[in-house]
């Protein structure tokens, strides 16, 4: 049978906040987008985000722009490009207005303003006292400006592909992207969009370890797909691992939590982050409060029978703070910890919660690689939010500042892409090729007999990402990881599916997933063995110092040969003087 | 524990039919948890499920005769033989997995979406705490269709009667204080369906995982609508 076909100006593969922003710029134009999500749109993990959005509204507390870059640049361990940081804390701030003006229900304070609380890693006044920053929809602010966000789409009619799973980019010979091959899960039945931009949002990539933040979903999809198009990754070895977990379980309990005053404790009831961090405490960045957890743990003052984790304290806050805040995290605690956060601590730990890295990006949202000295831009291609890498995080995120980025160069994308659908009135001819490439990554699954199970290879996977490239990253353990991922991913063509119907196959999706689960990990162990240093949520017990002389600079993974390059950071911003390195204290 | 779950292949099935598993139940499991146990000993066992914290709103499913959300259900507050079977009243597409096509149209009927007449001001449009107070219990809804799934009066009309859903997301604009369409809300709910078909069957509420009552929602819509008749 011939493989259906449709055309469109514009492709976005991916529903969260970063593809439905991109789509609602496009929305307001006359060109054809198609929307196309692996889940119902509202399905998408933005949804999960729970403490809010980072604008310098001073609403609360005095603060500008400039502050929250400062806090960035610092908060990135001076990786992060200083140029885009500027961009986004600007553009921040009407971005917030407009997600209010789409009728996002943001808490509010006396006077009628959004409420903004304080999160890590927030300053006034370049490193002066604590600063509230984010704004926030009670604790389900992902949830409340993705469903507005969806519902400004449904009003622009938006074409949603609802539950179609893009298989793989489609290429010519020079590079140009010209669309993707996606298959529709409820028939199975493959689809062939060509577009004239395709804009990547596919989100994180938490799955890649075993006990995460990240929902099922979350399989690096995205990330996979530009490194078989031949595009690198950058700064993949800077994942975040949130402090606090829910222990043995991985769902997060924001930061919003420690905003609101609650602060952790060792079994001897010791309020541990003040030896680690004199000045924020419970409020400096997420990596330090991330060692300083699991350093706690292994030195023998965790809690609990296995002396596994640490406990949050929240019931000095009352019911009154806790119900009227942090409604969402006292709902969570009583189901998953079986504890009321009203009366009790709730017992966490570190879990696997943010990918930093991502395909590289110019501030428009173009993809750029290395081409001669310098760069250039791949043609035709875009990608937003989690899976892309501006760089706005560089080594470690702050809170409240990845719903940002989404929103912002979500935004900056879709723009882009409308200027250049005015210079591309045409598609470029099809390449046959490519798509056969990409038609026998699904037909491959259709391989019947004995085999490796799905579900097997990718708990063995998951497993060895969390003991190989978790928080504390030495050369011995991550070595000795890397050779066992690359066996992994050399057993992937033994896998077989027992399943091969065509109607709702999730057997058949996850088998996908899995391929892109085993690209985008590989990716991740690979830069951090190469990275000889410690930088934001990178922490060698090795090379404890950062080293600005020799890795002040991003990483690019290709998958080509397991190959890595390397390109300066940009410290020059827009307008304003460079943040010039300094020793990160909190 | 002993799980009975109801298997529908339309390639090879000519009905549903109910399978039993066995699945080992520590501590704390949640029926989620239960079902990717079967899911890993039969691959072919489908479902839809994501966030596996309750906001995500993919696994709804029918557990012993009652509407629920897989993830945030423990398997230990459930009576054995558990039962799972897909949403009644929806075409089933496999195993577990409805339609929810006209869930979604009727949602999108309501015209979901904040509308706004006067020019927008540069900052945030203003709103007091109180009037922002009256959208809790509103906003929250995830969209996992256990309520409209479970109410008789959308199982017989699902084309024409909104559900509690949908009509929780149209009071859900309506008590927005920012909102300017209010006439143009009420107008299109008038009729014998779209609104008046709810009996106040109270199914909604009890399922609704999220604790939200539409037919509180429902009520609210109908008092509005004689306040603004008057
Ligand atoms: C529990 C949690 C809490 C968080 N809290 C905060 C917070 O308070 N503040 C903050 O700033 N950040 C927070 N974050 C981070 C932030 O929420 C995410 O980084 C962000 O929402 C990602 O948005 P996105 O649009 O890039 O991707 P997502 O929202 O994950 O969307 C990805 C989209 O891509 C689609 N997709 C993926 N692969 C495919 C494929 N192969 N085919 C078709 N479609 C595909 C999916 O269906 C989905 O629509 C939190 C993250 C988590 C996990
Ligand atoms: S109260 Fe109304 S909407 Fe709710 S279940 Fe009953 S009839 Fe349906
Ligand atoms: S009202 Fe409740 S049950 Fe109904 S869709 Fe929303 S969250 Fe689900
Ligand atoms: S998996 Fe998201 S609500 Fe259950």
């Amino acid at each position: 049978m011939a493989l259906n076909k449709r055309r469109f100006d514009a492709l976005i593969i991916g529903a969260g906040g970063a593809g439905l922003n991109a789509a609602i710029q496009l929305a307001n134009t006359d060109a054809r987008v198609a929307v196309v999500s692996k889940v119902f749109p509202t399905r998408s993990h933005t949804v999960a985000a729970q403490g809010g959005v980072n604008a310098a509204l001073a609403n609360v507390l005095p603060d500008n722009w400039h502050w929250h870059m400062f806090d960035t640049v610092k908060g990135s361990d001076y990786l992060g490009d200083q140029d885009a940081i500027e961009f986004m804390c600007r553009e921040a701030i009407p971005t917030v207005y407009e997600l209010e003006h789409n009728g996002v229900p943001f808490s509010r304070l006396d006077d009628g303003k959004i409420y903004q609380r304080a999160f890590g890693g927030q300053s006034q006044n370049f490193g002066g006292a604590q600063a509230a920053r984010t704004c926030a929809a009670a604790d389900r602010t992902g949830h409340a400006i993705l469903h507005a966000l969806y519902q400004q789409n449904v009003r622009a009619r938006t074409h949603f592909f609802d539950e179609y799973f893009a298989i793989d980019l489609i290429r010519d010979d020079e590079g140009a992207i010209l669309g993707a091959l996606i298959m529709e899960i409820e028939t199975g039945e493959p689809l062939l969009i060509e577009a004239k931009a395709t804009v990547l949002a596919t989100g994180g990539c938490g799955q890649v370890y075993r006990t995460t933040s990240n929902a099922h979903i979350n399989t690096g999809d995205g990330t996979a797909m530009a490194l078989r198009a031949g595009i690198p990754l950058m700064d993949m070895e800077f994942f975040q691992f949130h402090p606090t977990g829910i222990a043995g379980k991985g769902m997060l309990i924001t930061e919003g939590v420690r905003g609101e005053g609650g602060y952790l404790v060792n079994k001897d009831g010791e309020r541990f982050m003040e030896r680690y961090a004199p000045n924020a405490k419970d409020l400096a960045s997420r990596d330090v409060v991330s060692r300083a957890i699991v350093t706690e743990v292994k030195e023998g003052r965790g809690c609990g029978p296995q002396a596994d984790h640490v406990l949050l304290k929240v019931d000095h806050l009352g019911e009154e703070i806790v119900s009227k805040r942090l409604p969402g995290i006292r709902e969570s605690g009583k189901i998953f910890a079986g504890v009321d956060a009203v009366h009790e601590p709730l017992p966490v730990f570190p879990t696997a919660h943010y990918v930093m890295g991502g395909i590289p990006t110019d501030p428009y949202g173009r993809v750029i690689v290395p081409q001669g000295n310098g760069e250039e831009v791949v043609p035709g291609l875009y990608a937003a939010g989690e899976c892309a890498c501006v760089s706005v995080h560089g080594a470690n995120r702050l809170g409240g500042n990845s719903l940002l980025d989404i929103l912002v160069f979500g935004r900056a994308a879709g723009l882009d892409v409308i200027e250049s659908l005015k210079e591309h009135r045409n598609h470029r001819p099809l390449n046959e090729s490519s798509v056969e490439t990409a038609m026998a990554r699904l037909t491959r699954w259709d391989q019947k007999g004995e085999g490796i199970s799905v579900r097997a290879l990718r708990d063995e996977f998951r497993k060895t990402m969390e003991d190989h490239a978790g928080v504390f990253r030495t050369e011995e353990i991550m070595a000795e990881g890397v050779e066992k991922l690359k066996a992994l991913r050399d057993k992937l063509p033994e896998v077989r599916l027992s399943d091969h119907s065509k109607v709702f196959n999730t057997a058949r999706v996850e088998a996908l997933e899995l391929e892109n689960l085993v690209d985008t990990g590989i990716a991740i162990a690979y830069s951090a063995l190469k990275r000889q240093e410690s930088r934001g949520a990178h922490s060698r017990p090795d090379f404890p110092a950062r080293d600005d002389a020799n890795w002040m600079k991003h990483s690019l993974y290709f998958k080509q040969d397991d190959h890595m390059d390397y390109k300066p950071v940009r410290t020059k911003p827009l307008t304003v003087e460079t943040f010039p390195p300094k020793e990160r204290v909190y | 524990m002993k799980f009975l779950v109801s298997r529908y292949n339309p390639d090879s099935d000519a009905a549903p039919y109910m399978q039993a598993f066995e699945v080992e139940v520590p501590r704390g499991m949640m029926l989620r948890d239960a079902l990717l146990d079967i899911k890993r000993q039969d691959e072919s066992f489908a479902f839809r499920h994501s966030c596996g914290e309750g906001v995500c709103g993919s696994d709804g499913v029918n557990v012993n005769g009652i509407n629920k959300l897989a993830c945030i259900t423990p398997v230990s507050e459930l009576k054995e033989p558990i039962e799972v079977r897909p949403f009644p009243g929806r075409p089933i597409i496999r195993d577990l997995v409805v339609d929810m096509t006209q869930f979604y149209q009727q949602y999108k009927a309501v015209k979901p979406w904040l509308v706004r007449n006067d020019p927008m001001p540069e900052q945030e449009i203003l709103q007091s705490p109180q009037d922002r107070d009256k959208l809790d219990g509103l906003y929250e809804c995830i969209l996992c269709g256990c309520c409209s799934t479970s109410c008789p009066s959308f199982w017989w009309n699902p084309e024409k009667f909104h559900g509690p859903q949908a009509l929780l997301t149209a009071w859900r604009f309506l008590a927005d204080s920012r909102d300017q369409a209010t006439d143009e809300r009420l107008d299109a709910l008038e009729g014998p369906y779209k609104l008046f078909r709810c009996h106040t069957i109270m199914n909604c509420v009890e399922v609704c995982p999220k604790g939200l009552n539409p037919t509180k929602a429902i009520g609210h819509i109908k008092a509005l609508m004689l306040k603004n008749a008057v």
